[in-house]
């Protein structure tokens, strides 16, 4: 009896560049090979696809552990490419203190503080995009629209200075992109790292930050002695480099989605109250972080197979987010859909800690471009970035056309 | 496995049958129960699947964690003494006839 036989092994590399273009063919392939794939070029790794068994390896951090990494990289048994991080890449008991203290800084009622000022960003960005477009012909949709706004935003909540910024691009292409191989997209976007990095560090430095912004609340948790001294510059590095690049392609891939459903626009301009959840459906629908892997601490089953100790579990949230064993019709876009249960912010008790935030900007983006764009028209070819862990977008040409 | 009767907001009530194992946000987003919006998915992250349990359930059901409980301060519509996160509530067939009220906001 040897249980692993049961599971089918595909030939699939997950980071080949043909797959991180267009991966939802390499996701239809797993999800009907089975709950559980092996795939040929990483021995170490068993892929779960569907909705199910995603959901449920999320909800069991005592059997599959952030400890080891939530990269391909097992931490236990080789050496990472950068230090772990403290926060995602933490079990309980650690783990509960400082997720505590970021999930108070980030909560709704925080959220509902900021509410005002994220809405009135939205709504200049949106004007100088309807301006450019109107004068220009078109706009960049990442580089005018999505990346620019959660780069002036998030920042700011966290209490950064303004220059330098777009050193928060680099890291964050590094950081997402260290989670796969050591491949040609990892050695690319970490050319830099040494600079970015000291750049990061000295910005995080307590006296760099606003007093009273996120940052600076982390020192406070600090002070008051519910995290280490040590460790408040790492989280303040956290947010910087989870809060960014995540929800400039979260904005970018809501963009793209619109733009290729005018009808569904047609619904949101009508009724601009319609943003958060065109913004949820665009999670589900074209998932932002495609990957993450937990790592089995011992001998243990998902769906009946036996998986052995310490083997990397790859989760693919953007394949269970168009399972359709969970989602009716799960390939298009449907503004009125309810998606709750998607996995593209994760689940349980790794899920994104600053998932209000991400959604008030999402929202506030869409609804801004509700009240003032009649349409939007794609202007051109988009162009992606590629990247290990994240699906992005390089380039979206549109025509906004004003109400 | 249990029945379970959501109150809405207007007053009309609305009965089912959950299926097993799972909690009440989950049995009242599969039957597509209005009021619950459950943006997180279950990770009492989001306080948009807030109930207010029947009093005569609120000593029967297990009490809320710390997490649970943080964010019961962050809900649309006043926290009330016997509101939860159904998303925390994981039904049990001794929940067999349980009752709970749906806020008027839930964002």
């Amino acid at each position: 009896m040897n249980d692993a036989l049961n599971i089918p092994e595909l030939d699939i590399d997950p980071y080949s560049t043909e797959n991180l273009l267009d991966p939802y063919p390499m996701h239809r392939r797993l999800r009907e090979a089975g709950p559980v794939v092996r795939i040929t070029p990483y021995p170490n790794v068993v892929v779960c696809s569907r909705h199910a068994e995603v959901h449920a390896v999320f909800n069991d951090h005592a059997t599959f552990i952030s400890g080891a990494g939530v990269g391909l990289t097992n931490f236990d048994t080789e050496t990472p490419f950068r230090p772990k991080s403290q926060i995602l890449e933490v079990d309980p008991p650690f783990h509960t203190q400082t997720r505590t203290v970021l999930s108070r800084i980030l909560s709704p009622k925080v959220v509902m503080q900021i509410r005002a000022t994220f809405t009135a960003e939205a709504e200049s960005l949106v004007e100088r995009c309807v301006e450019k477009s109107n004068s220009q012909g078109e706009i960049d949709g990442i580089h005018d629209l999505a990346q620019p706004y959660p780069l002036k935003v998030f920042p700011d909540a966290v209490g950064l200075g303004d220059d330098g910024r777009e050193n928060l691009l680099i890291y964050g292409d590094m950081i997402f992109n260290s989670m796969g191989p050591r491949n040609e997209l990892l050695a690319k976007s970490s050319a830099r790292v040494s600079e970015v990095t000291a750049w990061i560090m000295e910005r995080c430095r307590r006296e760099n930050l606003r007093p009273g912004g996120f940052g600076d609340q982390i020192y406070q948790a600090a002070d008051a002695g519910e995290i280490t001294h040590e460790l408040a510059p790492m989280l303040v590095r956290s947010f910087l480099s989870a809060g960014v690049d995540t929800t400039i392609n979260g904005i970018g891939n809501a963009l793209f989605s619109l733009a290729h459903h005018p009808d569904a626009y047609a619904k949101l301009h009508a009724d601009p109250a319609l943003a958060r959840p065109a913004f949820e459906e665009a999670l589900r629908w074209e998932s932002t972080v495609q990957t993450f892997f937990r790592t089995a601490v011992r001998d243990c089953e998902i769906a009946g197979l036996a998986i052995p100790e310490n083997t990397k579990v790859l989760c693919m949230l953007s394949s269970a987010n168009r399972d359709p064993l969970k989602w009716p019709e799960p390939d298009r876009y449907e503004i009125d859909r309810r998606p709750s249960g998607h996995m593209a912010l994760g689940s349980g008790i790794h899920g994104c800690v600053g998932q209000a935030v991400a959604r008030l900007e999402g929202e506030v983006v869409l609804a801004a471009l509700a009240k003032r764009v009649k349409r939007i028209e794609v202007a051109g070819v988009h162009s992606r970035r590629l990247n290990n862990t994240l699906r992005a977008l390089e380039t979206l040409p549109l025509r906004l056309v004003a109400a | 496995m249990p029945d379970i009767t959501f109150i809405h907001f207007d007053g009309t009530e609305q009965g089912l049958e959950a299926p097993a194992g799972v909690s009440v946000m989950q049995a009242a987003t599969a039957a597509g129960v209005a009021g619950i919006v459950a943006e997180c998915g279950g990770s009492a992250m989001c306080a948009t699947c807030h109930v207010i349990v029947d009093e005569a359930w609120a000593d029967k059901l297990p009490a809320p964690l710390s997490n649970e409980l943080e964010m019961l301060e962050c809900t649309a519509t006043e926290r009330q003494p016997t509101s939860r996160l159904s998303c925390q509530i994981k039904l049990t067939a001794a929940m067999q006839w349980l009752v709970v009220r749906i806020p008027e906001r839930q964002q």
